[in-house]
């Protein structure tokens, strides 16, 4: 009992930063109607920035999270600027092969500047240990609980409540009547861009202190689609609560099953056949619109 | 006569100039390993195989419009397919090889099977599961495929006659390029390519016409994976070497770059992507060396840096210039000497 429900807890957190990145995919989802691959590389992007701001620069993790915000933000409106802006009225296929193609860059350039190698920062952050009855939270993972579920209130703060937030769903929901408004377009897609980018690079850091850093720590970004699958990919409340489900699911079948199969490995490959499953029988996911095809 | 005329608008070759280019093509195919060094036979070879697997992706995703992200996955399944027959059952190859495309086209159909249900987004996402589904089967399966340890592959043989040299090699993959363009070629102008284009131009549209949308989707994956499994076993054939690392999925993305630049949906644009993103590939690793000597403090990883960023660099560049990829250009550039000399006021 213990051991599950340390698993359970353990795969809460890890959820958290599955739901924070998927958010990021959902919300280019949205307002581009593209499938953002790069969404993982900006994880990695994320984790590689967190060693540089942590260990070799020795910030404190609040301002080292700052600091990969703003490079995030940065990053963000210069992706939006130079590679998508020209891509307007263009088909899907061609902003996912953007993205494709920014994943690539964002790899090389990684690879360039940090060499590809294995990064960790263990031990670097400020320990915090929780209890919960009989069980323990490691210090990283609750760490990345707490970030990653502040990060989330505000991106719904901001949503709900401010003009911009709002300028954004409407956007969402049909281009041409905001347009009409006054409202400019390129902004709000600027803005989604740099969302997307900033919440990736957060949950980067966050990923990274639990399990380090390495180029393949893009992977990550795959999950967060079948993340964003499970909870419907147009909504942003149901990337939160599929992303803690996913966290759990594979955190308790791994735990689990990894013992009974001869290689293991079955966390990296659970999130996938959960989704298969979702895609199959529920393919608008648990929150998502039914869309109606119409010719 | 006028049926005669269209019949013959159809040809694959039109009128005797074709057939004389196509056979000048297959004498430059099988002499030019005489003169040229293994080094670029190897290049050579490479080609042949990526043309082989964008020619399925091209059928799948280019004619019938089901953007797969799974193919180097499906050309895993083809290629342990052939290994483990070839290496473990003492199977001969040309009888492994067939198998292999079956049943990577076997795994095709029930990955595809959600693309009734599903589309754009979600059909990707399932092909995506499909590749990392089938890298950890065959890393579960350790003791038949050898898992990440990877499996030592013969060569291929007939008879006494092993194609162990790069240039024997070269004339194997060689046959199996052209052989799957005339197939593709056929497939595309035929009544089955003409449901994909259909279905890919507009899916309810092409079900009110009469197309079995069921049917033509899982054939067009059926047909696109068995082209990925017959590369895949030509792939670890050739480094007589099969290891789960063959087949990262970042590939996947890289033949669908193929795909876009060079064109979609046409078999001499898969072509000309597949030669074209190869040889530039083949271009980095040379220049590699030569920018690493430049900048000797971040000498190690820029090689395998620089191949990243410009293979990304070049996709956005087409993406934003010639979306329509090097084929237009290449049409562009035929219509231009065939209007000259005038052509000039029309360009400018």
């Amino acid at each position: 009992m213990t051991f599950l429900l340390q698993l359970v807890v353990t795969g809460f957190a890890l959820g958290m930063i599955y739901a924070l990145v998927a958010i990021g995919f959902v919300i280019i989802l949205k307002n581009s109607n593209a499938f953002n691959i790069a969404q993982g590389h900006f994880v990695m992007l994320g984790g590689y920035l967190g060693y540089t701001f942590l260990v070799i620069f020795g910030l404190p993790l609040w301002a080292s999270i700052l600091c990969t915000v703003l490079v995030g933000a940065l990053g963000g409106v210069a992706i939006e600027r130079f590679t998508l802006r020209p891509l307007i009225g263009q088909p899907a296929i061609s902003i996912v092969m953007m993205t494709i193609a920014l994943s690539s860059i964002i790899e090389g350039l990684a690879t360039l500047i940090w060499g590809g190698e294995y990064k960790t920062y263990h031990g670097v952050l400020p320990t915090l240990t929780m209890k919960v009855g009989s069980i323990s939270i490691p210090s990283e993972p609750s760490i990345g609980l707490f970030v990653s579920a502040i990060a989330v209130v505000i991106l719904m703060l901001f949503y709900h409540y401010t003009r911009l937030g709002l300028a954004m769903r409407a956007t969402a929901e049909d281009l041409q009547v905001v347009q009409s408004l006054g409202i400019r377009a390129t902004v709000i897609y600027s803005l989604s861009w740099v969302i997307a980018f900033v919440v990736g690079v957060v949950g980067g850091i966050l990923l990274g202190a639990i399990s380090g850093v390495m180029t393949p720590l893009a992977e990550i970004g795959l999950k967060a689609f079948t993340v964003a699958l499970l909870g419907g990919v147009n909504s942003v409340g149901g990337a939160i609560v599929a992303g803690i489900i996913m966290g759990i699911l594979e955190n308790v079948a791994s735990g689990y099953l990894d013992p009974l199969l001869p290689r293991g490995g079955l966390a990296g490959v659970f999130p996938f056949l959960v989704m298969l499953i979702v895609l199959i029988f529920r393919p608008y996911g648990l929150f998502g619109l039914k869309r109606i095809e119409r010719i | 006569m006028a049926d005669d005329l269209y019949g013959r608008d159809l040809n694959l070759f039109k009128g005797k100039k074709d057939w004389v280019l196509f056979f000048i093509l297959l004498g430059l195919l099988y002499v030019c390993p005489f003169f040229l060094s293994d080094r670029v036979l190897t290049v050579l070879t490479m080609v042949g195989i990526s043309i082989v697997s964008v020619h399925g992706l091209n059928l799948l995703t280019g004619y019938c419009g089901q953007v797969s992200l799974g193919h180097v996955g499906f050309m895993a399944v083809g290629a342990y397919i052939s290994a483990v027959l070839t290496a473990r059952m003492g199977v001969p190859f040309f009888l492994a090889l067939p198998l292999a495309g079956l049943g990577a086209g076997v795994a095709g159909l029930i990955f595809g099977l959600p693309s009734l249900r599903i589309k754009g987004f979600y059909l990707i996402m399932s092909t995506v599961a499909a590749h990392f589904i089938v890298i950890w089967l065959v890393i579960q399966l350790h003791s038949i495929t050898g898992g990440s340890d990877g499996l030592a592959v013969p060569k291929p043989r007939i008879g006494g006659f092993v194609f162990n040299t790069k240039a024997r090699y070269f004339y194997l993959v060689s046959t199996f390029a052209i052989l799957a363009t005339i197939v593709a070629h056929n497939i595309g102008r035929g009544r089955v390519g003409r449901a994909f284009i259909a279905i890919r131009d507009h899916d309810i549209a092409a079900e009110v016409m009469g197309i079995n949308l069921w049917s033509y989707k899982l054939q067009a994956f059926f047909v696109g994976c068995v082209y990925a499994g017959v590369a895949g076993a030509l792939l670890v054939h050739y480094f007589g070497f099969a290891s789960v690392d063959q087949f990262p999925f970042m590939d996947s993305v890289w033949y669908l770059a193929m795909l876009i630049v060079g064109g979609m949906g046409s078999t001499f644009g898969a072509i000309l992507g597949a030669v074209f993103l190869k040889l530039l590939d083949e271009l980095v690793t040379i220049a590699g060396p030569f920018f690493a000597h430049m900048f000797p403090a971040v000498a190690a990883q820029f090689a395998a840096s620089l191949s990243l960023i410009v293979r990304g660099l070049i996709i956005v560049v087409f993406l934003i210039f010639e979306p329509r990829g090097v084929l237009h250009r290449w049409e562009m550039v035929k219509a231009y000497f065939r209007l000259w000399p005038f052509s000039r006021e029309e360009t400018e």
